[in-house]
C-alpha cells in the first residue's frame, strides 16, 4: 500500500462503500443535534440483513447517539433533534405517523449502562413478551425466560434466584440480564451499545457466541471499544470521529488496510 | 498503588512533599470542621425537639384534666306523678332533678338558695334521666342511685381550679354551695370519672356536656372527601404535566400558576369556596361537602408539586429500559415510573392532608364555624371541624372550656401523629427499593 492512496486527517467525507447488497436499515444524511451541539454530521450508512456491523471510534464521537437514532431512542431526550432519513426495510422510521412501539419491538436495544427494572429477574425478562402478547400462559413465559437467560449465559447463575431483584446482580450480570431482556422479545434488529464493557472474558466470549448465533436470523449493530471484538464478531465496521463517519468497509479490510489516516491512527493505537 | 513506588519518586525529587504528608497536615482541620458541623446539626435538632417537648408539655398539662369529669350520686325517685311514660320528652325531668336535690337538703327554703342548689348539677342531668326512662319505662315508680354530671363550676372546684381561700364574692362557688359539696364529699357521693361525654357528644353551651365527636366527625367527613378528590386528581395532573404534556408556553403557564396556587393563603380559598360552591352552585352552607371541596382546592397544588418532584426523581434509565423493549408511554409510566414515584406521592399527599386537617381559616368562610350540637351523619349535614372547634372553645370564657380547648388540641395532635405514622408505614411498604 502506498502512502498517496491514503486520505489525510483533514478530509471528513466518508471513505469506503456505505451501501450494503442486502440492506435492512438505510440511513441517509443523518444529522443529530443536542441543542446547539452538532453530534452527528451528515452520516449515511447501510446496515445489511443478517450482518453484524461494528461501530468504533474514540469516546464522545457519537457512536451511542447514532445507534440510538436507529430505534428512535433519542426521542426521549427533549433537546435532541434528528434530521435525515432512516429506513427500516421500506418504512421511513422518522416519518410523522410512525408508531414507535412496534418499531422498538422490532429494533431492540441493549444500553451502554445496564438498566434492569427494579423488579425480579423473572419479571425483567418476561416484561417485554408480556406487553407484546408473545406469551399466552405461565408455561410459555417460563420457557422464554429460561431460553433468553441461557442465551445470555446467565441461566446457571440465577436459575434458583429468579424472584430476586434484578438490581441485586453484579454489574456484569445486570448487563447480561439486559441482553436477555432484549432478545426475549425476539427483535429483528438488535442494537448493542458496548454490551461487553463490564464483562469478564468468559462472559464476553459467551456474548460473542450469541451474537454469531443471532446473526443467522437477526441484524445486529454493535458499538464497541475493543478492536479485537469488532474484528471477531463483525462483518462490516464503521469508524466514527467527532460526529463524522470517517470510514466504512468490510471488517477485514478496515483492520488490515484502512484507507483513512484517522482510521489507521485509531486502529494502531495512535489515537484514543 | 503499592508502597515502594511513591518512595522511589520521593527519592528522585526530595524537594516535592509527599501527598500523604500534605493530607496528614490538613487532617486535623478537616476533622475539626466535621465535628463542628455535627455539633451545629445536633444543636438544631436539640432546640427543635425541646420546643416540641415544651409544646406537648404545656398542652398536656392544661388539657389532661378535661379527660376527667366530676359526677354526683343522686337518690332519684322516678315519681309517676311527674313522668308521662308515653311521652317522656314532654315530662318535667328538670323538675324531677330539682325535687331530688330539694329532698337531699330539706332545710333549703329561700328561692335564691334553691337556685344555687340546683346549679350544683349539670343541666345534662335532666336529659340523662329522660334517656333512662325512654329506654327503660319500667323504672317509673322506683328509686335509684344515679350518677349525674356535676356543674362545671363544681368540676373546676374538684380539679383544684377554684380555691376556698379566695373571698366569697370573687369565687364562682358560694360558701353555702361549698357546705353542700362538703357534705356530699363526706358521704363519698362525689367522684371523678373518665369523661366519656367528651368523646361521645357534640358541642354544647355547658362545658361539662361539650364533646368533640361532632367536630371530629366533621373533620373526618371533610378530610375523606379531600383525600378522595385531591389524591387521584393531583397524581393524574402531575403525571400528565411531567410525562405527557407537550413542552410549550401554555404548559409553562399552567406550571407557574400551580406553584402560585400553592402559596395562596388558605383564607382566599375559603372566599373562593363561598363565592363558587355556596353562592353560585348553592351547595349547603356549613357542610363537609363544601369544606372538602375547598380543602381539595387548597391541597391540590401541594400534591401536584410533590408528585411531580417524585416523578422527576425516577431515574431516566428506567424509562429508557421500558421504552427500549417497546413499552408504550402509558405502559412505561404505569408499570415502571409510577410504582417508583408512589412513595413520594403518598408522602406529599399525607403532608397536604395533615395541613388540611389543621386548617381553620377557609372553613370559617364557608360557615363551618356555626354552633352545631348534632353529630353530622353525612356530607351535607351542618358540621364543624376540629381546629374550628378549638377556635370556638378557645374563645369561651368558662374555665371548663379552657381545659377542653387543650384536650381538643391533644386529640388533634394525636390524629396528626397517627396520619404521619400512616405515611411512614405506607411509604416503607411501597418503597421496596430493589
Ligand atoms: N443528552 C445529551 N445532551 C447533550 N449532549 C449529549 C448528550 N448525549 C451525548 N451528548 C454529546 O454528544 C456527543 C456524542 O456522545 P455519544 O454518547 O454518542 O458518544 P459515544 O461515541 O457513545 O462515546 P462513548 O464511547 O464514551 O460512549 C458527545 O460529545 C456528548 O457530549
Ligand atoms: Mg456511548
Amino acid at each position: 500500500m502506498s502512502k498517496q492512496k491514503k486520505y489525510t486527517r483533514e478530509q471528513r467525507g466518508t471513505v469506503g462503500r456505505i451501501e450494503s447488497d442486502n440492506p435492512r436499515m438505510t440511513c441517509r444524511n443523518v444529522n443529530v443535534y443536542y441543542g446547539d451541539k452538532h453530534a452527528i454530521i451528515d452520516v449515511s450508512i447501510d446496515v445489511g440483513r443478517n450482518e453484524v456491523i461494528a461501530m468504533i471510534g474514540p469516546s464522545g464521537c457519537g457512536k451511542s447517539t447514532f445507534l440510538r437514532c436507529l430505534n428512535r431512542m433519542n426521542d426521549t431526550i427533549p433537546t435532541c433533534r434528528v434530521t435525515g432519513d432512516i429506513f427500516l426495510d421500506d418504512t421511513d422510521i422518522y416519518e410523522k405517523n410512525i408508531d414507535v412501539v412496534p418499531l422498538r419491538a422490532q429494533v431492540g436495544m441493549v444500553f451502554q449502562k445496564p438498566n434492569p427494572f427494579p423488579k425480579s429477574i423473572y419479571d425483567n425478562i418476561a416484561y417485554g413478551p408480556r406487553i407484546h402478547g408473545l406469551v399466552g400462559n405461565r408455561q410459555e413465559e417460563d420457557e422464554i425466560v429460561e431460553t433468553s437467560l441461557k442465551k445470555a449465559g446467565l441461566w446457571k447463575e440465577v436459575q434458583d434466584r429468579l424472584n430476586q431483584p434484578g438490581t441485586s446482580l453484579s454489574g456484569g450480570q445486570q448487563q447480561r440480564l439486559c441482553i436477555a431482556r432484549t432478545i426475549a422479545v425476539s427483535p429483528e434488529v438488535i442494537l448493542m451499545d458496548e454490551p461487553c464493557s463490564a464483562l469478564d472474558p468468559i462472559a464476553t466470549a459467551k456474548i460473542e457466541e450469541l451474537i454469531d448465533e443471532l446473526r443467522e436470523h437477526y441484524t445486529i449493530a454493535i458499538v464497541t471499544h475493543s478492536m479485537q471484538q469488532a474484528a471477531r464478531v463483525s462483518q462490516r465496521t464503521a469508524y466514527f470521529h467527532l460526529g463524522d463517519l470517517i470510514e466504512v468497509g468490510e471488517t477485514k479490510k478496515i483492520f488490515t488496510n484502512p484507507q483513512h489516516t484517522l482510521t489507521e491512527d485509531y486502529i494502531t493505537g495512535r489515537f484514543g | 498503588m503499592n508502597n515502594t513506588e511513591p518512595e522511589q519518586t520521593d527519592a528522585a525529587q526530595p524537594e516535592s512533599p509527599r501527598t500523604i504528608d500534605i493530607v496528614n497536615k490538613g487532617l486535623a482541620k478537616r476533622y475539626g470542621r466535621e465535628k463542628r458541623f455535627k455539633m451545629y446539626g445536633f444543636f438544631a435538632v436539640a432546640i427543635s425537639l425541646s420546643f416540641l417537648a415544651l409544646l406537648f408539655l404545656t398542652i398536656f398539662s392544661n388539657g389532661y384534666s378535661a379527660f376527667y369529669q366530676t359526677y354526683v350520686k343522686l337518690e332519684v325517685f322516678f315519681d309517676p306523678a311527674d313522668i308521662d311514660v308515653d311521652d317522656p320528652a314532654n315530662s318535667n325531668f328538670p323538675g324531677l332533678v330539682k325535687k331530688t336535690l330539694r329532698s337531699e337538703f330539706p332545710d333549703v327554703k329561700k328561692r335564691k338558695e334553691k337556685k344555687k342548689l340546683y346549679s350544683l348539677v349539670s343541666s345534662g342531668a335532666a336529659f340523662q334521666l329522660q334517656r333512662m326512662i325512654e329506654q327503660q319505662p319500667e323504672l317509673v315508680g322506683s328509686t335509684m342511685t344515679i350518677e349525674v354530671p356535676a356543674d362545671d363550676d363544681v368540676d373546676m372546684f374538684m380539679k383544684g381550679n377554684i380555691s376556698r381561700d379566695v373571698p366569697e364574692n370573687e369565687r364562682r362557688i358560694s360558701d353555702r354551695q361549698l357546705d353542700w359539696i362538703d357534705k356530699w364529699l363526706k358521704e363519698g357521693r362525689i367522684a371523678k370519672r373518665f369523661n366519656t361525654t367528651f368523646f361521645t357528644s357534640g358541642d354544647s353551651r355547658e362545658p361539662e356536656l361539650a364533646g368533640i365527636l361532632g367536630a371530629l366527625t366533621g373533620s373526618i367527613f371533610t378530610l375523606a372527601l379531600t383525600l378522595l378528590l385531591s389524591f387521584p386528581v393531583g397524581v393524574a395532573a402531575a403525571m400528565y404535566l411531567e410525562e405527557f404534556a407537550p413542552r410549550n408556553r401554555w404548559i409553562d403557564l399552567v406550571e407557574v400558576n400551580i406553584n402560585n396556587l400553592a402559596a395562596v393563603p388558605s383564607i382566599v380559598f375559603g372566599l373562593l369556596g363561598l363565592a363558587v360552591f355556596i353562592n353560585f352552585f348553592h351547595l349547603p352552607r356549613s357542610a363537609p361537602l363544601v369544606g372538602g371541596l375547598v380543602l381539595t382546592l387548597m391541597t391540590l397544588p401541594v400534591i401536584i408539586i410533590a408528585s411531580r418532584a417524585s416523578l422527576q426523581s425516577v431515574p431516566p434509565s428506567i424509562r429508557e429500559a421500558a421504552l427500549g423493549v417497546g413499552a408504550s408511554k402509558v405502559q412505561t409510566v404505569l408499570h415502571h415510573v409510577l410504582p417508583l414515584a408512589l412513595p413520594g406521592m403518598l408522602t406529599g399527599t399525607i403532608i397536604g392532608i395533615a395541613r388540611a386537617l389543621g386548617e381553620t381559616a377557609p372553613l370559617l368562610m364557608i360557615g363551618m364555624v356555626a354552633f352545631i350540637v348534632d353529630i353530622p351523619k353525612g356530607f351535607t349535614d351542618p358540621a364543624t371541624a376540629l381546629p374550628v372547634q378549638i377556635f370556638l372553645w378557645a374563645d369561651s370564657p368558662e374555665r371548663g372550656f379552657v381545659e377542653r380547648t387543650s384536650a381538643a388540641i391533644i386529640v388533634l395532635l394525636v390524629l396528626l401523629v397517627v396520619i404521619n405514622s400512616l405515611a411512614v408505614i405506607l411509604r416503607n411498604r411501597f418503597e421496596r427499593r430493589w
